[in-house]
């Protein structure tokens, strides 16, 4: 091993130390750029880190998500019965509607980031605004849902009532009825349901509040001239959402439709 | 479409040499589009056959879809296919902790009413 | 080596001609909002390295109020309630507030990105929020404290803390979350830094194992701390709106909590030892002037560590009604951590094997560090085979084995790097003797503090109660006595520390002939850190390498 203290024998190998390979300088003159943070050498390596960085906050995501998931994989197999005629009370075609609605939120939103690649302003100011807009829907067709689980008294706590399940006929369920103890766990469906849709209501309002912040930068021109992280990195965040969205349906609409006797 | 285009760099077709760089690559428009429509036919299709019983293989059926929706999501609409092997590595870390805290939390639940000693 | 000079290997400046740099970080900018508003990760340290240090002494202060109660058999001082408070409050700071970021964001921050030659982590803004999240995590805590404190245990074990107490549990455990997303964003600085900005040259085989520690530690807060955010969620739910997912009476299972709750807490215990480990890796090394026996392996060892670390959790609850089978599981993988763990020890006893030791205080800690640690290990493994564990487990045993562990550990590993790089944090150096004598004082104090514990018990002395059994005074007498004596040995740093900020001689680049990069500029450190990106061209740990670099300096000087 060469001891001296600036030996060059390591830097002659560029394949081994790509960020700082000459190739990459040549690639990316834009070193000099105002978003260029001091501390990083090349623009390439600010990029990659700050999308590893976000990309390990989703990490910290799934795990969070995960907790209540768990809860409901749970409860799901404990109190089968109440599951059940619980997650009935959800309507399929709006869940459908918004998944929808939500899926084609993402899609602008990747469209978004294409356009912020190919430095088209208009077209990323309007693609962030048609993200925004999507988003709104969903969350006022979730509104909506809310609203109606209000005025059934499904909404844990003081008000919540089980009648519908003990009685259904009285409500014109065809479902069997639960005894009143079944019933009772009725509650910790709906307080699952509240729970993990709102905290991805949750979610969405900061993404569109950040949303808002990035379509006004966008439009003075920010992200068009080669600096995309924050619309990629604001992506990923959006698009995880999703994600999340993509498996809440089947697990809170769909799967109980047609239960095991 | 995966396996031709997944390769980063012309010097390092298997992102092997540095796993934690990946050249930029951009996904087009008609690919996006592409997913997008993929994407609303496994809704509907999730949708519809919720509507038929199936038995046990309803939520099966619909968690499975949702599963190549999720990922149809992250390898397009999050760009993995052509991000570094570090990126791939990380993300399957993530599921791979959250597989850990459901099975090993289930593996109390499941075997506690077995026989007590 | 040459270089060792009688019985010390430190080697200061002339102090006559010796100053501190003209130009460094704490003088590069001036006023209050210059720390406030700062991004340099040296500067966030010290702030961080202050708030620590206030929640330290606060717990403190509640455990000598503890061992004060429990001088006497009979509930003379306090009322059980207000005993309850007290060792909640002493554990929800001593872990969340002063363990959990007390290496990683004092001395990691301070020199992580030194030790990789870069100038900063990958995200100061990012660093700078940590802090502030801490902040606002500590002042919710405060304010639960200053109305009326809260009495869960740092546990927050359900349904005690749902249903049942009427103290500031939601305000305590909000703090609790606020603080987890500063610790987060810390592990999430610490990893993208580790993978992004290591200068050239510097290969993962070539970090030194400080780093490769805090590299586990933070893979632990990342994928560990958000369970724990929704496990207080739900809890501060749950008391809210009786939401019924932790109560029996509505159909949920109390035990759930536990699990999310140690899913995250257990693998935290590792989040406090890891980085201690590392600082004990590098200081072994650099005094007994020998490379870390097995590299690898120890390196290896802090990655298995964390990754054993997320599937013993369920050892927390083996007396709580989870599964015999799946407690049969949980206890067999709990064996394995004392795997890396033995490794470490192991590979730090070969390091010193015919080393040339030298006996300065950051060693006298590392040493504290090794036989206090190995005790607390091996007494992990008595507490996870399954049948000690109903014996052992609520008792004063298990008080007495996480603080081996946390204090004789990790505390002595704080302390130890503390001591280490305070030259380089500050520029000058502490007192020598009194400081040998403070680590004495706490090596000393907490042997009489804690072993008698180990003793009270096995004879089934049970934990967080305010009386006891007149047969178990005299040992706990004994412990009480050892808290003051450790008490002793915390203030001393503290005040010898301030002292040596003003009057301490000037430490020069590298007083101890470390080989680690972060002694290779001046100290302190300028606010970029190195004036040009260096090249590493050498495996940690190489002394040669360093014995021939500083002739090489003289000659050019001479």
């Amino acid at each position: 091993m060469d001891n001296a203290i600036t030996s060059t024998g390591m830097t002659t190998d560029p394949t081994l130390y790509p960020p700082y390979t000459p190739a990459v300088h040549e690639e990316h003159e834009h070193a000099v750029l105002p978003q260029h943070r001091h501390h990083f050498e090349t623009e390439e390596q600010q990029r990659e880190a700050g999308s590893f960085g976000m990309w390990l906050f989703l990490l910290t995501e799934i795990m969070f998500f995960g907790g209540m998931f768990f809860a409901y994989l749970l409860y799901r197999n404990w109190y089968y019965e109440a599951f059940v005629v619980a997650s009935n009370q959800l309507s399929v075609p709006l869940g459908a509607v918004n998944t929808a609605i939500l899926i084609t939120s993402g899609f602008c939103m990747a469209l978004g980031v294409w356009a912020a690649e190919v430095r088209q302003k208009g077209l990323l100011v309007v693609m962030l605004l048609l993200t925004t807009f999507f988003g709104f829907i969903f969350l006022g067709v979730k509104a909506d849902e809310y609203h109606e689980k209000y005025e059934k008294h499904h909404i844990p706590g003081a008000s919540f009532s089980t009648a519908m399940f003990v009685n259904p006929a009285a409500y014109g369920l065809k479902e069997d009825p639960l005894s009143p103890d079944m019933a009772q766990k009725t509650q910790i469906f709906f307080f699952l349901y509240f729970a993990m849709t709102g905290m991805h209501a949750l979610h969405m309002i900061i993404g569109i509040g950040i949303l808002a912040w990035l379509t006004l930068r966008a439009h003075r021109g920010d992200f068009t001239s080669g600096y995309v992280a924050p619309i990629e990195n604001f992506g990923l965040y959006w698009h995880f959402v999703d994600i999340v969205w993509i498996f809440l349906f089947p697990l809170l609409y769909l799967i109980n439709r047609h239960p095991l006797k | 479409m995966a396996h031709q285009v997944v390769h980063t760099d012309a010097n390092d077709p298997q992102n092997i040499t540095n796993p934690e760089h990946a050249e930029h690559r951009l996904i087009t428009p008609l690919q996006y589009s592409l997913v997008y429509v993929a994407l609303l036919i496994f809704t509907g299709a999730t949708v519809g056959a919720a509507y038929v019983d199936l038995g046990w293989a309803n939520p099966v059926i619909a968690l499975g879809i949702a599963t190549i929706k999720g990922v149809l999501v992250i390898l397009f609409f999050m760009h993995v296919v052509f991000q570094s092997r570090l990126i791939k590595m990380t993300i399957a870390a993530g599921f791979f902790i959250f597989f850990v805290l459901i099975t090993m939390t289930l593996s109390d639940y499941v075997s506690r009413s077995w026989g007590l000693w | 080596m040459s270089t060792a000079i009688g019985n010390t290997i430190v080697s200061l400046p002339d102090q006559s001609t010796a100053r501190l740099p003209k130009r460094n970080y704490i003088n590069n900018e001036h006023g209050l909002l210059s720390w406030l508003l700062t991004g340099d990760h040296k500067r966030i340290a010290i702030l961080y390295l202050i708030s620590i240090t206030f929640f330290f002494f606060i717990g403190g202060a509640f455990a000598g109020l503890i061992r004060l109660e429990l001088l006497t058999p009979q509930p003379d001082l306090v009322s059980s309630d207000t005993y309850n408070k007290f060792f909640s409050m002493h554990g929800i700071i001593m872990i969340f507030l002063f363990l959990v970021p007390s290496v990683p964001a004092t001395l990691g921050n301070f020199l992580i990105p030194i030790m990789l030659g870069a100038k900063d982590l990958a995200f100061p803004k990012i660093n700078l929020l940590s802090w502030y999240l801490y902040v606002i995590g500590g002042l919710f805590t405060l304010t639960a404290l200053v109305l009326g404190g809260v009495d869960t245990g740092w546990t927050f074990t359900t349904p005690l803390s749902t249903h049942y107490l009427n103290t500031h549990v939601i305000t305590t455990a909000m703090g609790i979350f606020v603080a987890g997303f500063a610790s987060i964003f810390t592990g999430l600085n610490f990893i993208v830094t580790i993978h992004r900005m290591r200068c050239p040259g510097m290969t993962w085989f070539r970090m030194p194992l400080f780093v490769w520690s805090h590299y586990a530690a933070s893979l632990l807060m990342v994928l560990g701390t958000p369970v724990l955010a929704i496990a207080l969620v739900l809890v501060a739910l749950e008391r809210t709106f009786g939401i019924g997912v932790f109560d029996p009476t509505k159909g949920g299972d109390p035990l759930l909590f536990q699990h999310l709750f140690w899913f995250y807490s257990h693998p935290a215990v590792y989040i406090m030892i890891l980085p201690g480990m590392g600082v004990i890796s590098e200081v072994i090394s650099t005094f007994s002037r020998k490379r870390v026996f097995g590299y690898t392996a120890v390196a290896f060892s802090s990655v298995a560590i964390a990754l054993f670390g997320f599937f013993v959790w369920e050892h927390h609850m083996f007396i709580m009604g989870v599964s015999n089978y799946s407690a049969l599981v949980f206890s067999l993988l709990t064996m394995l951590v004392a795997v890396p763990s033995a490794i470490k020890i192991f590979n730090w006893a070969f390091t010193l094997q015919k080393g040339s030791i030298t006996f300065e205080t950051p060693m006298l800690y590392a040493f504290g560090f090794m036989g206090l640690f190995t005790i607390g290990g091996l007494t992990g493994v008595f507490l996870g085979s399954l049948g000690m564990d109903i014996h052992l487990t609520e008792t004063y045993f298990i008080v007495a084995h996480f603080h081996f562990v946390m204090v004789g550990g990790m505390l002595m590993a704080f302390l130890a790097g503390i001591h280490f790089w305070w030259p380089k944090m500050t520029g000058r150096m502490y007192p020598e003797s009194l400081s040998k004598l403070a680590a004495v004082t706490t090596f000393i104090g907490f042997n009489l503090t804690f072993m008698p514990q180990f003793i009270l018990g096995y004879l089934g002395m049970p934990r967080r109660y305010h009386s006891y059994p007149p047969e178990f005074q005299v040992l706990n007498v004994l412990s009480t006595a050892g808290a003051t004596v450790l008490g002793v040995g915390y203030m001393l740093p503290l005040l010898y520390l301030g002292w040596s900020l003003k009057y301490g001689a000037i430490a020069g680049n590298n007083p101890w002939q470390a080989t680690g990069l972060e002694w290779q500029i001046q100290s302190p450190p300028l606010t970029e850190n190195f004036v040009e990106t260096p090249i590493m061209d050498h495996e940690a740990y190489d002394y040669e390498w360093l014995a021939n670099k500083t002739k090489h300096e003289v000659t050019t000087v001479g």
